[in-house]
C-alpha cells in the first residue's frame, strides 16, 4: 500500500512532538489508544487564560498514518479556541491525509485524542473552579 | 564502496533468479519451446529430457530415491492444497482425521478449513515459546481415524525449524502419512524425506533463487505408495497426478536453482548464519529491550525477527524504506490482527505489532548488514523518542498497570 505524501511528510517531520508539564493546570492531556491494539496517542493542550491553545504536543505508538493524524492534529488545533478544536472530525483529517479505508481509525483516534486531552484541561480547570482562573465556561456551547 | 538503495532484506517473501538459473531457463524460452508432452518429435522429446533432468535434480536436493516422485506445480499453495485435498479425498474411507499446527502457513490452514467444511477433522497442535511443536504431542493426537499429519519444515515468520525427524518417526511407526511444507526450508537446513521419513513435500523455485510460478509436490512411490486424487482435470500429465502443459523454462530454472542448492547450501547457511548474528549483535548491543522471536537454536540461517518494544512494525519499516524486510504488526496485514504466528507463541500483541522480520540471502554482504544495522538503531531511538510508551516505561509505569481505553 502506497502512502499520500502529507501521511510521509507527517510522518517524516512530525510536528510538535513532545512532552507538556501535566501538572500543569492550564495543560490538558489525552491518551487513547492500547498498546495490544496498535496503536497509543498522547496528546497535550496549554490553554492562555481567555481559551486558547497555545501549545500542543504529541507522542504517539503506532503506524505511519498514526503518527501523521496526531502530528497533523497538533498543527490544526494550536492557536484555535478550544471550542473551535473540538469541532474537528475524523474525517477532516481523513480527507487532508487521503487515508485509506483500513487506516480510518487512525483518524478516529486523533479525534478521541483531542477531545480527551479538552475534557482532562475542563476538568482541572472546573476542580480549581473558585480561584477564577478565567476559563471559558462549559455551558455556552461550541456550535459543533 | 557506496551502497546500492534500496536494499533488499525481505528473502522468505522471494528470492531473485540467480544469474546461473537465468542463463540455463533462456534457451527454453525460444529456441527450445517444445511441449514436453508431444511424444512424437524432436521438440518434445528436448522439453521431456529438460524435465527429467530438473526432476532429477530436484530429488537429489531431497533426498528422493526416484525423480519419479517429483510433480511439478504452479508452486507451492498448489503443492499444499494437492497434498492435503488429494491424499484427504483418496483416504477417507480410510478415516477423517488431520494433524497439523497452529503455525502453519495460510496455504495449509486455509485448506484445512476447507476440508473441515466437507466434513474432515483437522487437530491443530500448540506450539512452545519457541514456535516448535511437540512430537509427543503428535503421539498422542494420532488416532485410529488420523490419515494426515502436515508439519511445516521451516516457519516463513520467526525461522523455527520444527523436528520433523522425531515427527517422522512417529507417523510411519503408526502407518500415518506424513506431509511437509518444506518451501522455506529446502537446501538451507537439513532435509532428507527419506532419513525423515517424509512421505510428501511441497517445495517452490522462487524461494531458492529460481523462478516464481513454478513447484513441485514430492510424493513417495514406495514405502508406503501414497496415493492422491488429482485436484484439476485435464491431460492426465505428471502421471494423473497434475494435469496441465509443464511450465519448461521454469522447471528448467528449477531444477538448475536445486541444483546449486546442493552445492553451496551448506556454505551459504554459514555465511547467513554470520550475517545474522552480526545484525542481532549490533542491535541488541545499541538497543534496550529488544526482544529475539522463535528459537535462537533451530532456526533458518537467514531469519531474524526481533521485536523492538514501544516502535510499532509499520512506523518501523516506513522509517527504513530504503531496506525491504516484512512486520507482524496489525497495520501490515488487511485484516487488522497481529501475526497469528506471534501470537501462537505467546507473544503479547503489543510486541508482535512491534516485530520487524529480516530476512536475509544469497546476495546480502556485511557491508550491507552493517548500513541496516545503524540505520535500525537510529531510527528506533528516534522513534521511541516520540512513543509515549518508551516515555511511560522511562518513568517507571507498569504499562500491564494502565487503564488503557481500546477504541
Amino acid at each position: 500500500m502506497a502512502y499520500s505524501d502529507k501521511v510521509i511528510d507527517h510522518a517524516e517531520n512530525p510536528r510538535n512532538v513532545g512532552t507538556l508539564d501535566k501538572e500543569d493546570p492550564n495543560v490538558g492531556t489525552g491518551l487513547v489508544g492500547a498498546p495490544a491494539c496498535g496503536d497509543v496517542m498522547r496528546l497535550q493542550i496549554k490553554v492562555s487564560d481567555d481559551g486558547v491553545i497555545e501549545d500542543a504536543k504529541f507522542k504517539t505508538f503506532g503506524c505511519g498514518s498514526a503518527i501523521a493524524s496526531s502530528s497533523l492534529a497538533t498543527e490544526w488545533i494550536k492557536g484555535k479556541k478550544v471550542e473551535e478544536a473540538e469541532t474537528i472530525k475524523n474525517v477532516d483529517i481523513v480527507n487532508e491525509l487521503n487515508l485509506p479505508p483500513v487506516k480510518i481509525h487512525c483518524s478516529v483516534l486523533a479525534e478521541d485524542a483531542i477531545k480527551s486531552a479538552i475534557a482532562d484541561y475542563r476538568a482541572k480547570q472546573q476542580a480549581r473552579g473558585a480561584r477564577g482562573g478565567g476559563a471559558p465556561s462549559n455551558g455556552t456551547g461550541s456550535g459543533g | 564502496m557506496a551502497i546500492k538503495l534500496p536494499i533488499f532484506m525481505d528473502y522468505h517473501s522471494t528470492t531473485p533468479v540467480d544469474p546461473r538459473v537465468l542463463e540455463e531457463m533462456l534457451p527454453y524460452f525460444h529456441e527450445k519451446f517444445g511441449n514436453a508432452a508431444s511424444r512424437s518429435h524432436q521438440f518434445g522429446w528436448t522439453a521431456e529430457e529438460a524435465v527429467d533432468y530438473a526432476r532429477e535434480r530436484i530429488a537429489k536436493l531431497i533426498g528422493a530415491q526416484s525423480e519419479k516422485e517429483i510433480v511439478f506445480t504452479s508452486g507451492a499453495t498448489e503443492s499444499n492444497n494437492l497434498a492435503l485435498k488429494g491424499v484427504a479425498e483418496f483416504y477417507k474411507e480410510k478415516g477423517d482425521h488431520i494433524i497439523t499446527t497452529v503455525t502453519e502457513h495460510k496455504a495449509i490452514l486455509d485448506t484445512c478449513k476447507r476440508l473441515e467444511k466437507e466434513g474432515f477433522r483437522v487437530t491443530y497442535l500448540p506450539v512452545a515459546k519457541d514456535g516448535r511443536v511437540s512430537p509427543d504431542d503428535v503421539a498422542k493426537a494420532i488416532t485410529e481415524k488420523t490419515i494426515l499429519v502436515s508439519i511445516m519444515l521451516a516457519n516463513n515468520e520467526i525461522g523455527t525449524v520444527q523436528p520433523l525427524e522425531e515427527i517422522g518417526k512417529i507417523t510411519r511407526a503408526k502407518g500415518v502419512l506424513f506431509h511437509s511444507d518444506a518451501v522455506q526450508g529446502v537446501g538451507k537446513v537439513d532435509f532428507d524425506v527419506q532419513k525423515m521419513n517424509v512421505d510428501l513435500a511441497s517445495i517452490t523455485a522462487h524461494k531458492m533463487y529460481g523462478p516464481k510460478g513454478v513447484g513441485a509436490l514430492y510424493v513417495r512411490r514406495s514405502k508406503p505408495r501414497v496415493r492422491l486424487v488429482a485436484q484439476m482435470d485435464g491431460g492426465g500429465h505428471e502421471r494423473g497426478m497434475r494435469s496441465g502443459t509443464l511450465n519448461v523454462p521454469g522447471i528448467v530454472g528449477f531444477g538448475k536453482a536445486a541444483d546449486i542448492m546442493a552445492k553451496e547450501g551448506k556454505e551459504e547457511a554459514k555465511k547467513l548464519i554470520a550475517l545474522r548474528e552480526r545484525l542481532h549483535t549490533k542491535l541488541t548491543s545499541a538497543l534496550e529491550e529488544v526482544y529475539l522471536n522463535g528459537s535462537k537454536e533451530h532456526r533458518l540461517p537467514g531469519n531474524l525477527n526481533v521485536s523492538f518494544n514501544f516502535v510499532e512494525g509499520e512506523a518501523m519499516m516506513m522509517a527504513i524504506k530504503d531496506v525491504a524486510v516484512s512486520s507482524g504488526s496489525a497495520c501490515t496485514s488487511a485484516s487488522l490482527e497481529p501475526s497469528y504466528v506471534l501470537r501462537a507463541l505467546g507473544v503479547g500483541d503489543e510486541l508482535a505489532h512491534s516485530s520487524i522480520r529480516f530476512g536475509l540471502g544469497r546476495f546480502n554482504t556485511e557491508e550491507e548488514v552493517d548500513y541496516v544495522a545503524n540505520l535500525v538503531i537510529q531510527k528506533v531511538k528516534h522513534l521511541r523518542e516520540m512513543s509515549p510508551l518508551y516515555e511511560m516505561y522511562k518513568e517507571g509505569i507498569d504499562l500491564k498497570s494502565v487503564q488503557w481505553v481500546a477504541h
